[in-house]
């Protein structure tokens, strides 16, 4: 399956990808260290697992940054 | 419209060789008001950049003392300042830099309880908060408010930002929907952060206000800009409300609530 992922093609043998599985194949080390947007919208955390990728989608980490001070 | 003299017709001469700013725009930046809130290592960047430009009115909010340990990043800051309080610091070097602005102080840390009343004179508010308790609590009030404003948020190497006009461009919990629970994502103070990305991100921050208030350019409404200073790859992600968005959506927040301030340490891996 093919997707997008933080801008970037890429090819995954898996036929059928959650939310979830894909953050840890990106080695994104806590699922709650980021927010998952998928193509336009965001999915939330409760549903990762029972979220699927389909081919061509375009997903993004984004991660939470805190700082400021 | 107001006249410039002499004098600050050369001080801010290069802005009014800006075709997209002008006389025109320079006024706008003299009679503007501009909230920030945190005199750290954003703060400390956005501050100077804005006494710079003469934005008319700036607010300055922090509770705080300058620690040694900050001096790394928070620019504004000096070693013979350590232990001042934050703000009186910052409003020293912005009337050095600019006498012409006027500089108001809050020696407050913001909450539920008084934000709402500090953010109501100012035509835009900057983030340079340094946790995601005040993080979320700065939207939600801009939002309830209707007060544009930048978020910036800096760890490591690492920064990102958005601009948000509320319930016109996405928010900061469109994206980010809630704080993550405590302990989860580390702070700066627990993960440390390379001081000149503080600069990075509050110049951007910075440049974001002035856009706003002269109406040069496009600010980062509906996009999240991010960067990572050791590749130096910046990334614009583009973002759209979510419509059942918990504080800007329909059934949106109509008061504030503090958020519970979170664990400061990483969670040990495993």
């Amino acid at each position: 399956m093919k997707l997008i992922v933080n801008g970037d093609d890429k090819t995954f043998a898996e036929e059928k990808l959650s939310v979830a599985a894909l953050l840890k194949l990106q080695s994104v080390e806590y699922a709650d260290m980021v927010s998952v947007q998928l193509n336009e919208g965001f999915v939330r955390r409760p549903d990762y697992d029972a979220t699927f990728l389909k081919e061509g989608d375009t997903v993004n980490f984004l991660y939470f940054m805190g700082g400021g001070r | 419209m107001r006249d410039f003299n002499e004098e600050e017709l050369e001080r801010y001469s290069r802005h009014i060789l800006l075709q997209d700013v002008g006389i025109e725009g320079q006024e706008k930046i003299c009679a503007a008001k501009v909230l920030v809130i945190g005199a750290g290592g954003l703060g400390s960047p956005i501050a100077y950049y804005l006494a710079a430009a003469g934005v008319g009115t700036i607010g300055i909010a922090d509770g705080d003392v300058v620690d040694v340990s900050n001096l790394q990043r928070q620019i504004i800051h000096t070693t013979a300042e350590v232990g001042a309080p934050k703000v009186e610091s910052a409003k020293r070097k912005m009337l050095a830099i600019n006498p012409g602005v006027t500089v108001d102080t809050y020696r407050m840390m913001l909450d539920a309880s008084n934000i709402l009343e500090v953010v109501a004179p100012y035509d835009f508010v900057i983030d340079g908060t340094d946790n995601f308790a005040a993080k979320f609590l700065v939207n939600d009030a801009c939002v309830l408010a209707g007060k544009p404003f930048s978020h910036g948020g800096i760890l490591r190497f690492t920064g990102q930002t958005m601009t948000v006009r509320p319930r016109e461009s996405a928010c900061y919990a469109c994206v980010f929907d809630r704080p993550p629970p405590a302990g989860v994502v580390p702070t700066c103070a627990s993960a440390g952060v390379l001081g000149a990305v503080a600069g990075m991100l509050g110049a951007i921050q910075a440049a974001e206000a002035l856009k706003f208030i002269t109406g040069a350019g496009e600010p980062l409404y509906d996009a999240l800009l991010s960067f990572d200073a050791r590749t130096m790859d910046f990334r614009k992600t583009r973002l759209a409300r979510a419509p059942g968005c918990r504080v800007c959506g329909d059934a949106g927040i109509v008061s504030l609530q503090d958020y519970e301030p979170a664990a400061c340490d990483l969670k040990p891996a495993g």
